[in-house]
């Protein structure tokens, strides 16, 4: 099979087998496809792209095509074990209201986010003077689906203010770990598993 | 393109254009015991040794059996071979596929122009009120009949959705898929209301007679305007539009008369007019009220996800953006009801100017859908 997003690789590897996992955002279930098929899980998702939902039903996946920001309501309390959004809560309009669905839902939660203090992202807007355009940042500001940037050092505050516990955080640059200290400055991604 | 083992095509409940007599009796929702129980049907292909290969397909409100192969009266081809057929994502050469015409149709299978055993004449009026339940417990006779007990998937679009969602709510252990696409778990108002326009315009015909006109002129004019006045709700304002915009038919001027100067006039008049050749209006009385009854959540105390705590199919909806006759809502609403019952369940909302027609016509990812979802399975 393909090799995963390195940050979807790091969820896989830490989801426990045989649990039950809804993907929010879920593209065209390359994740869901490894949660299944490697760990076996009993996966769900979640798609705004018809195109995607498509692609991922036709590899046999539970997909429902909705909106993180409006869909999330409909799922019952307590209904999953892991609640997963990779790569979305940047592009959601109202992020607290996803996270606190996702807690609601899911026992768990699995957060990744692209980091906007990213030394390189620091770089282009501080030498620069203009929005980042970089390998995770690829799309010019009047054209990004980010709306609600956001670093890792914001997230930490952000899931403390709220109560909800951080289990366990990886950083990531390129496809390679990064230590949890530096890693406003020098991670690219970040990946978190919480808890209320 | 039916593909049997000698010993299925042996077997005279196998095959096209089949006919059978079950002796019941079928306890309708109505309250009334029908029997005995006509069932006009068609098998494509063979019944796995395992029996994990068959499909049930579900007609609409004015289909029949013929889902592949030529209609007898019009010769036309099988209403859904964009689905059916060789290469397609519900084929003979691996699945065994019934598709059977419903209760209170007029192709073969009982309803109000078939003979009520009782007088010797035409039922008429007199034959019962059916819903999509009697429907779905009827095919489920002709499959004990057939020897299939349990289906790889049943599928449906329109009113053969309402069907198939029907089918697990009713039979929970003999479904492991539903496919509903293009449909709805109740009637809404709106929808009762197009109906009612269409009975309306049967009974006002003199010709109808109460219903009793068989072996004489049938109420074909109001017929015919029943089905004008649908066919509007099977498109959509645009498709519409593109297709015929304010287009004169064959003339350069208007008439100023009341012949059909545009061309969608023409074209309604000649749908309602060609309808009428193959249908029966009385059966189109029975099946309209079947629909206009349904309400899945109505039979399962109110609440829809009820219909579906029993049954551990899976379920793939699928829903067309400019159908406004059961537009994407009602199928998110059957979506929400499904997760709150826990099924694993796919919906996706795909795009056609087509309106609610788009489920028969060419859509390639409709069948990337099924066939994803069909593959997926056991």
């Amino acid at each position: 099979m393909i090799a995963l997003r390195p940050d979807l690789a790091i969820i896989a590897a830490n989801v426990a087998p045989g649990s039950r996992v809804l993907d929010v955002g879920c593209g065209d279930g390359a994740l869901m496809a490894a949660l299944r098929d490697e760990r076996g899980c009993d996966a769900r998702g979640l798609e705004l792209d018809p195109a995607n939902v498509a692609s991922a039903v036709g590899r046999g996946l539970s997909v429902i095509q909705g909106d993180a920001d409006t869909d999330l309501a409909d799922y019952p309390d307590a209904s999953f074990d892991y609640a997963i959004l990779s790569q979305t809560l940047q592009t959601t309009m109202r992020p607290h209201v996803v996270l606190d669905h996702l807690l609601r839902i899911g026992e768990r939660a699995v957060v990744s986010f692209p980091n906007f203090a990213h030394w390189r992202v620091r770089l282009s807007l501080l030498w620069g003077g203009r929005m980042p355009v970089t390998r995770l940042l690829p799309v010019p500001w009047y054209a990004t689906p980010n709306i609600h940037h956001v670093t890792i050092d914001d997230f930490r505050a952000f899931v403390g203010e709220r109560g909800i516990t951080v289990e366990r955080a990886w950083f990531l640059s390129g496809d390679r770990s990064t230590s949890a200290a530096a890693a406003n400055f020098r991670a690219e991604h970040a990946v978190f598993l919480l808890r209320r | 393109m039916a593909r049997n083992t000698p010993a299925m095509s042996d077997d005279a409940r196998y095959g096209l254009a089949r006919h059978v007599t079950l002796p019941g009796p079928l306890r309708l929702d109505g309250g009334v015991l029908l029997s005995p129980v006509e069932i006009a049907y068609e098998t494509y292909g063979e019944l796995a040794a395992d029996g994990g290969n068959a499909i049930l397909i579900c007609h609409a409100l004015t289909g029949d059996h013929h889902v592949a192969s030529p209609h007898p009266v019009t010769g036309k081809p099988g209403w859904w071979t964009r689905m059916v057929g060789a290469g397609k994502p519900i084929d003979p050469a691996r699945h065994f596929i019934i598709c059977a015409n419903v209760l209170g149709s007029c192709m073969g299978s009982s309803g109000p122009a078939t003979i009520n055993p009782a007088s010797g004449a035409p039922w008429g009026m007199s034959f019962p009120v059916i819903t999509i339940r009697d429907m779905v417990r009827a095919q489920a006779m002709l499959l004990d009949h057939l020897g299939v007990g349990r289906l790889k998937a049943v599928v449906g679009g329109s009113m053969g959705g309402m069907q198939a969602l029907s089918w697990p709510a009713t039979f929970p252990d003999r479904v492991e898929g539903t496919v509903v696409i293009a449909s709805t778990a109740r009637h809404s108002a709106q929808n009762i209301a197009f109906h009612e326009v269409g009975r309306q315009a049967v009974m006002a015909d003199p010709r109808w007679n109460g219903g009793a006109y068989y072996g004489s002129e049938p109420p074909a004019a109001g017929l015919a305007v029943a089905r004008m006045a649908a066919h509007i709700t099977y498109l959509s304002e645009a498709g519409l539009t593109e297709k015929f915009g304010r287009r004169l038919q064959a003339r350069e001027a208007k008439s100023f008369g009341f012949d059909a100067d545009f061309q969608v006039e023409s074209y309604l008049r000649h749908q309602g007019l060609s309808f009428v050749d193959r249908f029966d209006a009385n059966a189109y009385l029975y099946i309209t009220r079947a629909m206009d009854y349904f309400d899945l959540a109505e039979e399962h105390g109110g609440v829809l996800a009820n219909a579906f705590r029993e049954t551990r199919s899976r379920f793939c909806l699928v829903s067309f953006d400019t159908d406004w006759l059961y537009p994407t809502r009602e199928s998110r609403a059957v979506v929400h009801a499904l997760n709150a019952a826990g099924a694993p369940v796919s919906f996706v909302e795909l795009s056609s100017p087509y309106g609610h027609d788009a489920f028969l016509l060419e859509a390639p990812e409709l069948n990337r859908v099924v066939d994803g979802f069909l593959r997926a399975g056991r």
